[in-house]
């Protein structure tokens, strides 16, 4: 990456990014979308890849900070950039050990989840929309809508995942009082 | 699905990128957001021999707001735009449209420009840059001019633009005195493409009676059109205004296309029922806005 002429064309780039906390290196080739590179190259297969084309949420992370489909974004475009998937959700606990997020808590505690191939991508969407709001103002039903309204999910209906947002939601409200 | 391979450059300057652009010739294409170009080349709609990724081209990220319009960079994601309240006051239709775009994800990378750059007339900002009377900035080798919409969209996913050339901001001039807007559409699931949407505008003169009233529609025809439904409603009071006859005017003058999500009838249907719905509230925030 360093050093290059401004504006060359290349097949293959080694790209640097923090991934879940950790500067990672990988090379790959230019077409490479970011949830591949992510489970081929990273080996981090919690990022499930569903439809490829941006419609399913399933290997939605946080790029930045902010939720993305994986599979819209190129790996070679995250040089420089912070990755989250679901493996750096939860917190450690400092004793060797992980304490769930709570939304992956709230998760457990409302059944939101069977099969679990689109969790991940429910997981990444959620977090980070609670994380983007007023943690002191009670989320609304139109909010959780229009949050996890990006995610397809072909088991649970949808009612526990909605009510495990508003479970978070509270746990979190909880938090920071 | 994945993509075929390509080459890739991430330009830091304008220059540069139509530098590529220019020596890659036809097969080049630029990336900005790629919330529309990658899932056209994860299914092998498009096979671009490189992509010019502008996303660190430094100066194309700025929202301008004055008193003449909004003025976008072509690397203004859909949820900055949303969030921007300064250009939700000089161009109420920005905001309302914009979060009608696809989803968070979603709008947390696409780019307003990029979707009008890209032309699917389901686009919702495709209609709000015609409803506006916008017009957008194409930077070629040769040098900055703008291009009005009428001359921009040429068909579905077809731009006049050719050759060596970045959309580098597009224009929404603002909202005119004693004016109202509003902008609603119908889609099977949230945040779904929509199976037929609206924008309205509608201007009152200063007795508060219609002056005007246009509506540009989405997922509807091959390219954005504004259509001007000003006879149907003109100089009745705002608060007596029949904005059905309007909505059956409007649906005379559509042409919709039949699909997998609707038929062409059923979009005609909701043409009328949206332009009635959208002209009542535009009407509506327009009284708000004349003393």
């Amino acid at each position: 990456m360093r050093n290059r002429a401004m504006g060359q064309v290349d097949q293959e780039r080694t790209v640097s990014a923090v991934v879940n906390g950790t500067p990672r290196e990988f090379t790959v080739p230019a077409r490479r979308l970011l949830s591949d590179a992510l489970r081929h190259d990273l080996g981090l297969t919690g990022t499930h890849v569903g439809c490829e084309h941006g419609v399913c949420g399933a290997c939605t992370v946080l790029l930045d900070g902010v939720p993305v489909r994986s599979c819209l974004v190129l790996a070679v475009q995250v040089q420089g950039a912070a990755v989250t998937t679901v493996e750096g959700l939860a917190r450690s606990d400092h004793q060797g050990g992980e304490v769930l997020h709570p939304v992956q808590e709230a998760f457990r505690e409302c059944h939101a989840l069977q099969c679990g191939f689109c969790t991940p991508g429910f997981l990444m969407t959620i977090a980070a929309g609670l994380e983007a709001r007023d943690p002191a103002q009670p989320v609304t039903d139109d909010e959780v809508e229009d949050m996890v309204g990006g995610n397809l999910c072909r088991c649970t209906g949808y009612a526990n995942i909605k009510k495990a947002v508003h479970h978070a939601a509270a746990t979190i409200r909880e938090a920071t009082r | 699905m994945k993509p075929a391979p390509f080459g890739y450059a991430d330009p830091r300057t304008l220059a540069e990128a139509l530098e590529v652009l220019g020596r890659e010739g036809e097969g080049a294409k630029v990336l900005a957001g790629g919330q529309s170009l990658l899932p056209l080349l994860s299914m092998r709609l498009a096979a671009p021999t490189t992509l010019v990724d502008i996303n660190r081209v430094a100066g194309l990220d700025s929202i301008e707001s004055g008193p003449d319009g909004v003025r976008v960079g072509a690397l203004v994601r859909h949820a900055r735009l949303l969030d921007d309240a300064a250009a939700a006051g000089v161009q109420p239709l920005l905001a309302r449209a914009t979060a009608s775009v696809a989803h968070p994800a979603i709008r947390n990378r696409g780019t307003t420009v990029g979707s009008i750059a890209h032309a699917d007339p389901s686009g919702e900002m495709t209609a709000v840059l015609a409803l506006t009377g916008g017009s957008v900035t194409v930077a070629t080798p040769a040098g900055r001019s703008a291009v009005g919409w009428q001359d921009f969209f040429v068909g579905p996913l077809e731009t006049s633009v050719h050759g060596p050339a970045v959309v580098v901001d597009a224009f929404f001039p603002a909202l005119a005195q004693r004016s109202g807007t509003a902008f609603a559409e119908l889609s099977r699931r949230r945040g779904d493409y929509a199976v037929c949407g609206a924008g309205a505008v509608v201007t009152l003169d200063a007795d508060r009676r219609v002056s005007a009233a246009r509506t540009a529609y989405i997922s509807v025809g091959l390219v954005p059109q504004v259509h001007d439904l000003t006879e149907a409603v003109a100089g009745r009071p705002v608060d007596t205004v029949d904005w059905a006859a309007a909505g059956a005017l409007a649906r005379t003058l559509v042409d919709p296309d039949t699909d997998l999500h609707a038929s062409a009838d059923y979009r005609r249907l909701l043409v009328g029922v949206l332009t009635e719905r959208t002209l009542a509230a535009a009407a509506l925030e327009a009284t708000g806005r004349t003393p």
